[in-house]
């Protein structure tokens, strides 16, 4: 990873559909050797999924995300990985993170709906023998996710052209 | 009642600007992307809100001294000398202004006598002929051409100079055609302000603003011109602190105090709590090595590429501006000029620019874009434009 990596990544996680031909031109490169640049920052991982962000705020679809607090009793030899990888095989399962603080990971949710979510809470990740407790927080309102603004009410104040 | 006879025939005689016209208009059409706007679209770095907030909450509240914070100052001196070596002296040649537009006015008020003329290049920045004129001057254009990437030569700069040139105004990196002068086309023009023994007014808003391998050269840094140099800068465009109106003049001590007696009368001093964000701007930048405004820059400069072959790719040929935030394309290949494309592509395409006649006559076949947008926002600019163009296309 370079500064011209650094650039072609920061262009594309902007806006990933941009091709390798405008990024080259963009940061000053060869479109051949962006190209490979990114072909390389996939291979490694770097890269590990190119994907629409969403405003669930306008989908007519009916989602509940909450994040949970938990807390486990590490394991001997692992730590935190095996229960971590347990909890992550979960398709409502979003994000897995190992905290610092009062608890230990930080889990995020998604269900249809209050009942599915408290169900997956209850009845798959409490049981798990390594979990000490959990504690449920359902989001409201997404009012900004990734760095984008999804709130479009006072969103973007118009800019006076001055002078 | 009819006020001409109670009016000032300077003032009124003072053309309105030709960007306010434009936009007036463009401010009434809706779902118009606009490319109009002069200012960063950064937030002040934090650095130097919080030293704002602060120094509100301390209650730090009441006026200044007349030149501003010494502790001001004192930063802005060791940052000239850091980052573009030159020597000022905090307390007899430096004075913190209401933004670099006061700086300009106080050097012009200084120093012009009725009818004295003060040499211009074209196109540039759109205040410089109105503050000439309401000094009792008269500004004459040097023009500027594509062929020369906008700089202003020595030939050109000669060509205008009368027995009656009190100065030369020398807005580098340059609004709006993002032209840089390098070090070698200054020392050209320092001989013409030599052999002509006049003064230089060296507006440096974007000095921080460059792109490639060159930074900024500073004019007072030429051998012998420091004497004849009056230095304009500011916050506003290298800190994205422009609605704080902070800026400073540097001059040497006989034009210096001329200036500052006015600044003293007529403003007081720059406003106090905007003194101490810019005192947290300095701040902070000297601890991290100025690392906000460099990606700042960087973020500039991807936009700035994008423009610039996007532009050329659909035949309105544009030159690389090597400063500032601007890209300055000639519409010629539309068959249109610059305000008739302007007005049209607005109209058709919804995209508002700036008519480059906006910034004299010589920027007559030109649009001004500006390029302190996100590049999501350009790109469906640029998306607009390319369909608008499609269709003119000769
Ligand atoms: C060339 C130039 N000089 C000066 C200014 C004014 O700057 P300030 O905000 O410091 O008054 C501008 C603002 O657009 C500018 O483009």
């Amino acid at each position: 990873m370079d500064n011209f990596d650094e650039k072609i990544l920061k262009v594309l996680r902007d806006d990933s559909r941009f091709a390798p031909a405008q990024i080259a031109r963009m940061v000053g490169l060869d479109e051949s050797e962006v190209a490979k640049r990114i072909k390389a920052m996939e291979a490694s991982g770097v890269i590990a999924k190119y994907t629409a962000l969403c405003n669930t705020e306008k989908l007519n679809e009916d989602v509940v995300t909450a994040l949970i607090e938990v807390k486990v009793t590490p394991q001997m030899s692992s730590g935190f990985d095996t229960i971590a990888k347990t909890v992550y095989q979960f398709d409502e399962v979003k994000a897995v993170y190992l905290m610092s603080g009062a608890y230990d990971l930080c889990i995020t949710v998604e269900g249809k709906n209050l009942r599915e979510v408290s169900r997956f809470v209850s009845e798959k990740l409490s049981t798990m023998r390594d979990i000490v407790s959990t504690a449920t927080h359902f989001i409201l309102k997404k009012y900004k996710t990734e760095g984008v603004i999804l709130d479009d009410g006072d969103g973007e104040e118009k800019r006076q052209v001055i002078l | 009642m009819n006020y001409d006879k109670y009016l000032s025939k300077t003032v009124m005689e003072i053309p309105p600007s030709g960007i306010r016209k434009f936009f007036d208009v463009a401010d009434k059409y809706k779902d118009v992307i606009s490319l109009g706007v002069g200012e960063p679209d950064f937030d002040t770095p934090w650095c130097a809100r919080e030293a704002g907030i602060k120094s509100v909450q301390k209650g730090i509240t009441q006026y200044t001294s007349n030149s501003g914070l010494p502790a001001l100052r004192e930063q802005v001196a060791k940052y000239l000398k850091d980052r573009f070596t030159v020597d000022y002296d905090p307390m007899s040649e430096i004075f913190i202004t209401v933004g670099a537009s006061e700086a300009i006015y106080l050097a012009l008020r200084a120093i012009i006598n009725d009818g004295d003329e003060v040499v211009v290049p074209e196109p540039s920045y759109v205040s410089y002929f109105p503050s000439v004129a309401i000094c009792g001057g008269k500004a004459v254009p040097a023009k500027c051409y594509v062929e020369d990437e906008f700089r202003l030569t020595a030939e050109n700069l000669e060509k205008v100079i009368t027995d009656k040139t009190k100065a030369l105004i020398l807005p580098y990196p340059n609004n709006p055609t993002g032209a840089v002068m390098p070090r070698e086309n200054l020392q050209e023009i320092a001989k013409v302000v030599k052999k002509h023994d006049i003064l230089v007014l060296s507006d440096e808003i974007y000095c921080e603003l460059t792109y490639g391998e060159n930074r900024h050269t500073c004019f007072a840094e030429i051998e012998g011109m420091k004497e004849r140099t009056v230095l304009i800068n500011g916050f506003s465009k290298a800190f994205a602190m422009t609605g704080w109106r902070v800026g400073y003049a540097c001059a040497p001590n006989a034009i210096f105090k001329q200036m500052l007696k006015i600044h003293q009368y007529i403003i007081m001093c720059a406003s106090t709590n905007a003194q101490y964000a810019a005192l947290g701007a300095l701040k902070g930048g000297f601890d991290d090595d100025f690392a906000e405004m460099k990606k700042m820059v960087e973020e500039y400069d991807i936009r700035r590429r994008f423009l610039v072959s996007r532009l050329n790719a659909m035949g309105l040929t544009c030159f690389e501006p090597k400063g500032a935030f601007y890209v300055f394309p000639c519409v010629k290949s539309t068959g249109m000029d610059g305000e008739e494309f302007a007005n049209r592509l607005l109209e058709e395409g919804k995209v508002a620019v700036v008519p480059g006649d906006a910034f004299g006559e010589s920027g007559k076949d030109f649009i001004r874009i500006s390029y302190a947008y996100s590049l999501n926002k350009l790109q469906k600019a640029m998306d607009r434009i390319e369909e608008f163009v499609l269709k003119y296309k000769k």
